[in-house]
């Protein structure tokens, strides 16, 4: 989130797309009706009406996998109908800058596509320099090649009657939501938009979220209360484990996975260190050697010198372009690439698509360690249904771990949030906690490595590594202290002492740091911030819900980022009535300011997107692989074989895998003509692992279902309660039909196109409750995250004989 | 000065919260449910249920509308299920006098089949159930434990949207008619439920019977207790065989 949870409630239109906020995040919907309580417009954009539409003002059913096309139609009605906000357009987004003379956009395609590579080279994504160095820019707005112009020129194309042929949302609906949310373009004004996995699911997905960042900085809604984008993470600690890099391509603190290409420390500054001539421009990332530095000097101590690269060298470095997400994992694994592995808190064999193939993908290895609370689909693969166990040769070590109401420690919510929670009771049986089972694993390999050797054996017997599990002690090291004595400013810190903040990080091994984010959320004069429950404020304050003294939020408690772009040029906030900060002549007063220069009109302040090179909010956004602006490509599976916007059916960039099991239906494919979506619900957890194992979650939802239209129904014979078979090109599932009036037909370019949804939290080990849903989806991902294409696929539905998998 | 409940539906987000944690609170086992077809489960309130979000989903002038109703004993002012019931056993429907809880005792465990049917058709919102296993009939109690400990009910304490309200009756009156005034600037229909009459007033966006068949009262509370005095006495003595109290 750009923002934070009470946030929400400051918000004038909200706008939740690409998520099922209410049933998904239920404690959302306390600020969602604060809102709403004070006179905000709640719109609900979303293939299916659900319970959050049943507290929202309206809802508009959209056909999964076209939200850039509704969202297009919105920045293009926007530009249209001057609703944008012009000075903070002007002034604080990189509107103005002039774009290179290459950049060109053709059918589809932006300049730069390499059909044999599937790949962008980007060279002309890139914005005229002045002699300085220094982007040109064009403040009116003239010049035909700066980003607004090409902006407006690239969002015509979405016109309303485009837009609705292809997404299947009535004129009416459309014109009801970008009227309402629109009017937020104003000073005074703000809208939030709430996503989750309903958007990032998608081939498109990080441009789904891109068309909500080029929208909302047109209606100047960063950086000010009841603004944002507001990402709603999953798992109470999804934000977490995103900071400290649950995924292969970054390291902690948001900095590049080391590559091949980047042999030395040097390499590897040099390549990743962002450089800014505009003096205006603070380009945060240039501190970025300091955090690096630091986050080394935390993994291998004293090893690491500034003279050895800080221990760089000891990095696994991956090749460039490699791919080492789950779905390519699992690829590899089905290819006999793998033969062993740690599965962690995390049931694969039931959350990831095309599991007919994961789990074949899994019989490859020879040996398999699981760590969670229950057995699961994952834990259990070798004697699944139909596969007799004498032919599987893996063999499965499950430990048990701890439940987190057994264990001390934080979590980092969506707003940033770093919280400490206590354990309730000690874990049951001989449960352990994940660190309790991990620092001892690591200790055993470094006494073994130590006695053994073995290749590259000091990457792991140099870490800075400890003999027991604390989680107060790893709170501490992710903030990070001082490694000899040093001086900040007129303050002498003793070498161990915790540094105050990030801006006392160096790149000179004098600090060391988990988490750059994280330096200042535990200090000597503090503590432990994340257990802070002071609800003190100043009246500013109280005016948006704002508490400090609540907990302690990355970076440097600011609770609302980007928020020097919610004060005009004289620091004066555009809200007055719902300032976050404001310059009182001397300092900053309300939230903690994106950095403490004064306001841009004294001359000596600084853009306020300091983290972007340029300073400026990117309507234009070079760094992407699909684009610097969101254009609409269909589904990989699609039930229509040609779209209105460009002869560029699919992204043309997506990630696939390919094996004899990775087969997709054709586009418009007669055999499966129904659109399937998938989603989670509230009363079970993500592959429902842990909730299928709470008798009272099962008995509230017991069984894996469908959720259809009374009109495909109808045409399929099927009634409510009906077992049914779905089948995509990939497999069949069974589940019980639920036909309801809270999905309606679409409309898609002149034909009727049915929809289906499911959920994918049962599975095989809970007896009778149905199996993977993700037999059907497909192994196809957005080119930037590869995450998979949960969100929309296509199937067929027929009624069932006889059910095999789901009791009754 | 008595409690009541204040249950805003058109704040309700049927999370189930509050379905989940009075399972919990009173540790009741779960039932085995299976799909029918719809979100509500398990079907209807039973002896390890006192507390059942109900869904009803409607298409109305073209316009669907889900309608949550987090169903759960009214604690009435005079409660109908006492006067049926004393007119078998006294004491297995008693009434908490600080709270107005309405509670079922251990001696609900000796009613007949018929005896219990005839209590539960005394009710008008269909509440009272039978644990097979023990005899007892079962409901919610109010959390009468917690609520005797300065806490509140479990449901209440879980809501996250301000759809569940506990306090002073008169409180919780006051509650329900201002919201109701600004409720009704959005929905012409909105209505509260019995407030007269009732513990557990519950505001409807929309005519009570989209929410449930027994969302309201179904007969007049006055008039079945009425009923039972002078009908009730006979049918049990014959029936019975013996003299009730």
């Amino acid at each position: 989130m750009t923002n934070h949870w009470i946030d929400i409630k400051n918000a004038d239109a909200i706008l939740i797309i690409g998520s099922n906020a209410a049933e998904h995040h239920p404690i959302s919907f306390k600020w969602v009706l604060r809102a709403k309580d004070k006179g905000a417009v709640v719109m609900h954009v979303d293939p299916k009406f659900s319970r959050t539409s049943a507290r929202s003002d309206f809802h508009v059913p959209l056909r999964s996998g076209t939200d850039i096309a509704f969202m297009g139609g919105m920045i293009n009605f926007a530009l249209e109908n001057q609703r944008y906000f012009k000075e903070y357009v002007v002034n604080y987004t990189n509107a103005s800058l002039i774009v290179d003379k290459g950049f060109g956009f053709k059918d589809g395609l932006f300049t730069g596509y390499d059909p044999k590579t599937r790949s962008y080279n980007k060279k002309t994504w890139s914005f005229e320099l002045d002699a300085n160095g220094v982007p040109k820019r064009d403040t009116s707005l003239k010049n035909p090649r700066c980003v607004f112009n090409l902006m407006k020129k690239h969002y015509s194309r979405y016109t309303l009657d485009k837009v609705s042929s292809v997404t299947g949302v009535t004129k009416d609906n459309l014109m009801r939501v970008y009227e309402n949310f629109t009017a937020t373009g104003r000073p005074d004004k703000a809208g939030t938009i709430m996503y989750a996995l309903g958007w990032t699911q998608h081939t498109v997905g990080v441009q789904n979220i891109r068309s909500a960042g080029i929208l909302q900085l047109l209606l100047g809604n960063i950086g000010v209360a009841g603004g944002g984008i507001n990402a709603l993470r999953g798992e109470p600690n999804v934000q977490g484990s995103t900071d400290h890099t649950l995924l292969y391509h970054i390291v902690p603190g948001y900095m590049a996975q080391p590559m091949a290409d980047w042999q030395t420390y040097e390499d590897y500054i040099t390549s990743n260190t962002p450089v800014s001539k505009d003096p205006q421009s603070a380009n945060w990332w240039q501190h970025k050697p300091k955090y690096f530095a630091s986050l080394l000097k935390a993994w291998y101590g004293d090893y690491a010198t500034k003279e050895n690269g800080f221990c760089y060298e000891l990095l696994p470095k991956i090749e460039k372009g490699a791919d080492h997400s789950y779905m390519f994992l699992f690829d590899r694994m089905y290819k006999n690439q793998i033969t062993g592995g740690f599965i962690i808190g995390l049931n694969p064999m039931n959350s990831v698509p095309n599991s007919n193939k994961i789990r074949k993908a899994l019989d490859n290895l020879d040996w398999l360690v699981t760590m969670d609370l229950h057995h699961s689909e994952t834990s259990d693969n070798w004697h699944r249904p139909g596969v007799d166990p004498k032919t599987v040769k893996t063999e499965v070590f499950h430990f048990p771990s701890a439940h987190r109401v057994e264990k001390d420690g934080t979590v980092t919510n969506s707003g940033r949030w770093l919280v400490w929670h206590n354990k309730a009771i000690d874990p049951q049986g001989e449960a352990r906690s994940f660190g309790n089972l991990y620092v001892p694993l690591m200790n055993r390999l470094q006494g073994m490595y130590r006695k053994e050797g073995g290749t590259l054996s000091d990457a792991v017997t140099r870490l800075n590594w400890v003999e027991n599990y604390d989680p107060e002690e790893w709170t501490r090291r992710i903030n990070g202290f001082f490694t000899r004595d040093t001086k900040v400013g007129d303050k002498v810190f003793k070498k161990g002492q915790l540094v105050p903040s990030f801006v006392a990080l160096k790149d000179d091994g004098s600090t060391s740091s988990l988490n750059w984010l994280y330096a200042g959320s535990y200090t000597e004069d503090e503590g432990n911030k994340s257990k802070r429950r002071d609800m003190s404020q100043t009246p500013m304050q109280a005016k948006i819900g704002l508490y400090p003294g609540v907990a302690w939020c990355w970076p440097v408690n600011r609770r609302i980022l980007y928020n020097r772009a919610s004060v005009d040029m004289n620091g004066k906030p555009y809200n007055p009535e719902k300032a976050v900060i404001e310059w009182d002549g001397k300092k900053w007063q309300g939230d903690v300011p994106d950095g403490g220069w004064p306001p841009m009109a004294t001359g000596k302040g600084r853009y306020p997107f300091i983290m972007s090179k340029n300073g400026f909010g990117q309507l234009f956004g070079p760094g992407r692989a699909d684009g610097p602006f969101s254009e609409h490509y269909e589904p990989v599976e699609t039930p229509i074989a040609s779209h209105p916007f460009s002869k560029q059916l699919h992204s043309p960039v997506y990630k696939f895998v390919t094996s004899d099991m990775d087969v997709l239906a054709k586009p418009a494919d007669p055999r499966f003509p129904v659109v399937l979506t998938t989603y989670s619900l509230t009363e079970h957890w993500c592959g429902g692992g842990e909730t299928r194992n709470v008798p009272n979650l099962l008995e509230a939802e017991p069984q894996l279902y469908v959720e259809m239209s009374p009109e495909l129904a109808k045409e399929k014979g099927i009634e409510n309660g009906d077992g049914v078979i779905i089948e995509s090109a990939r497999g069949r599932v069974e589940a019980i039909a639920m036909v309801t009036v809270r999905i309606r037909p679409f409309l898609v370019e002149g034909k009727t196109v049915h929809l289906v949804g499911m959920p994918f939290c049962f599975g095989w080990t809970t007896p009778g409750t149905g199996d993977s849903t993700n037999r059907l989806t497909p192994s196809v991902g957005d080119p930037n995250t590869t995450i998979p294409e949960y969100k929309a696929c296509c199937v067929n539905v027929r009624k069932a004989d006889t059910l095999t998998e789901i009791a009754r | 000065m008595t409690k009541s409940f204040f249950i805003d539906t058109t704040r309700c987000t049927a999370c189930r919260g509050c379905q989940l944690a009075c399972k919990e609170w009173f540790e009741l086992p779960a039932n085995k449910t299976k799909q029918l077809g719809t979100h509500q489960n398990p079907p209807d309130l039973n002896a390890y249920n006192y507390k059942l979000v109900r869904f009803s989903e409607h298409m109305i002038d073209g316009k669907v509308e889900w309608y949550f109703f987090p169903d759960q004993c009214r604690h009435c002012v005079f409660p109908p299920c006492q006067g049926a019931a004393d007119t078998v056993i006294e004491g297995a429907v008693i009434q908490d006098e600080a709270t107005g809880a309405v509670i079922f005792t251990e001696k609900s465990a000796k009613f007949s089949k018929e005896d219990f049917q005839y209590v539960r058709e005394a009710c008008p919102y269909d509440i009272p159930r039978r644990d097979e296993k023990t005899g007892r009939m079962v409901k919610c109690i109010m959390c009468l434990d917690r609520v005797q400990a300065g806490m509140l009910p479990a449901c209440v304490k879980v809501c996250p949207t301000g759809t569940m309200n506990f306090g002073d009756r008169e409180d919780m009156l006051a509650l329900a008619e201002k919201r109701l005034e600004q409720v009704k600037k959005t929905n012409p229909n909105a209505s509260l439920a019995n407030p007269d009459d009732v513990n557990v007033i519950y505001l409807l966006g929309d005519t009570p019977e989209r929410y449930h068949t027994h969302s309201v009262a179904q007969a007049s509370p006055v008039d079945r207790k009425q009923m039972f005095a002078s009908v009730r006495k006979s049918i049990a003595k014959t029936v019975n065989g013996a003299e009730q109290s």
